[in-house]
């Protein structure tokens, strides 16, 4: 009787350790999280957006990495963001590009590098130098309506 | 005035009995077949209902997002809204509930009976603690078991939610399970997940031996512990979620 007791509590136990796992590994992010390889790239930016610190490090779309840290440099008044960017991925050039683009019209922005010409390559804690920031919607909605205003106003001018 | 001070005075048995609860714990290592045994009454037995209702609540939630998310042409987020809603919300609470249904009540029951068929006193009378021998074990079992049948419930509704979403809907499997896994943070929505299921196990079986512990022993005695067992523990696992998710998720 008693054996039969510990057995289905064995079974039960086993049951929900299975399904932690299938929450963890399965259902979540974890098993695509591997923060042991990785070395760090910071980049600066005028304006970052909607960046947050673990969103995406693309390379022509393909996921290398996480933005790991987001700080603001109050001598150059620019925005410092640090990247672990997997091992696996080494050979950026120096000269590689970073930009802030959105995924879709209104989907979550990430970091997207893409590589120059430059022999040299990007090594562990290395800056990139060439950026580019994110393209915030109420600017562009703002110089949209002062290049109509302008236009019309050129219209009308007899000049 | 003397309903406050009725209400107090129980908040501070309780606790005083939960304190020495805690203080036994320690002592259940040596003889952890006690807690093997109540893990069966507690554990084993809520396991059917809780895979049964895990799968149902899966399945509606599929078929109810399904049918907003078309209009949105946005159904490949099903598999990421089920999950969400399953790991975040519904897999612990609904677990809790049910678990104070099934299990808390029957705990109560069991040691309001002792209590009134003097089972209590006589262990007392042979020098053996109720506390350690009758509360102790039990306490812990459901401690131990809330939390992993609330993993059960989250497991067994995303699969129910594919059942539905995928083989019934025809959402892309892909779509369902990349959505999942890019998007569910393990930290913050599973950990956070396991981490209320945790707290409701302590309330759900703090209260359910305490009324038990407590109750008029008399037959009227018993059958109201009971229920105060499940309103009471209904009420608090309801009323802590609400806190619990404005610490974990602001």
């Amino acid at each position: 009787m008693f054996k039969s007791i510990e057995l289905s509590v064995g079974v039960f136990v086993g049951i929900g350790l299975a399904a932690l796992f299938m929450l963890a590994m399965q259902a979540s992010n974890l098993a695509s999280l591997n923060n042991d390889g990785s070395y760090e790239i910071t980049a600066r930016f005028d304006n970052i957006g909607g960046l947050k610190v673990r969103s995406a490090v693309k390379v022509s779309g393909v996921k290398v990495g996480e933005v790991s840290a987001i700080d603001y440099d109050t001598e150059m008044f620019e925005a410092v963001v640090t990247m672990q960017v997997d091992d696996q991925y080494q050979q950026f050039p120096r000269d590689t590009i970073a930009s802030i683009f959105t995924s879709g019209l209104l989907g979550e922005q990430y970091v997207s590098l893409e590589p120059g010409g430059d022999e040299k390559l990007l090594g562990n804690q290395s800056e990139i130098r060439h950026t580019q920031s994110a393209m915030v919607l109420e600017q562009l909605i703002g110089q949209f309506i002062f290049n109509q205003g302008s236009d019309k106003k050129d219209d009308n001018s007899p000049f | 005035m003397k309903t406050l001070s009725r209400i107090l005075t129980r908040l501070g048995r309780g606790t005083i009995f939960l304190a020495r609860t805690l203080a036994a714990i320690p002592q259940l290592f040596v003889r952890f077949g006690l807690v093997t045994k109540q893990l069966h009454s507690v554990g084993v037995h809520t396991l059917i209902i809780i895979i049964v209702a895990g799968l149902f609540v899966g399945m509606v939630l599929a078929l109810q997002l399904h049918y907003t998310l078309t209009t949105f042409g946005a159904e490949d987020t099903l598999g990421l809204l089920v999950d969400l809603a399953l790991v975040r919300e519904l897999g612990p609470v609904v677990a809790a509930l049910l678990f104070a249904g099934r299990a808390g009540s029957a705990l109560t029951a069991e040691i309001g009976l002792m209590k009134a068929t003097e089972q209590l006193s006589g262990l007392e009378m042979m020098a053996v603690d109720p506390i350690e021998r009758i509360i102790a074990p039990r306490f812990f079992a459901g401690f131990l078991a809330l939390p992993l049948l609330a993993a059960i419930f989250s497991a067994v509704g995303i699969l129910g939610g594919y059942m539905v979403g995928v083989d019934l809907l025809g959402v892309d499997a892909g779509a369902f399970w990349s959505q999942i896994q890019d998007k569910v943070d393990f930290y913050d929505d599973v950990l956070n997940g396991i981490i209320k299921s945790i707290v409701f196990g302590f309330i759900v079986s703090w209260i359910a031996v305490f009324e038990g512990y407590d109750c008029v022993p008399t037959s009227e005695g018993v059958a109201r512990a009971t229920t105060r067992t499940v309103v009471n523990s209904s009420l608090a696992v309801l009323g802590m979620d609400f806190v619990l998710t404005a610490i974990m998720f602001n």
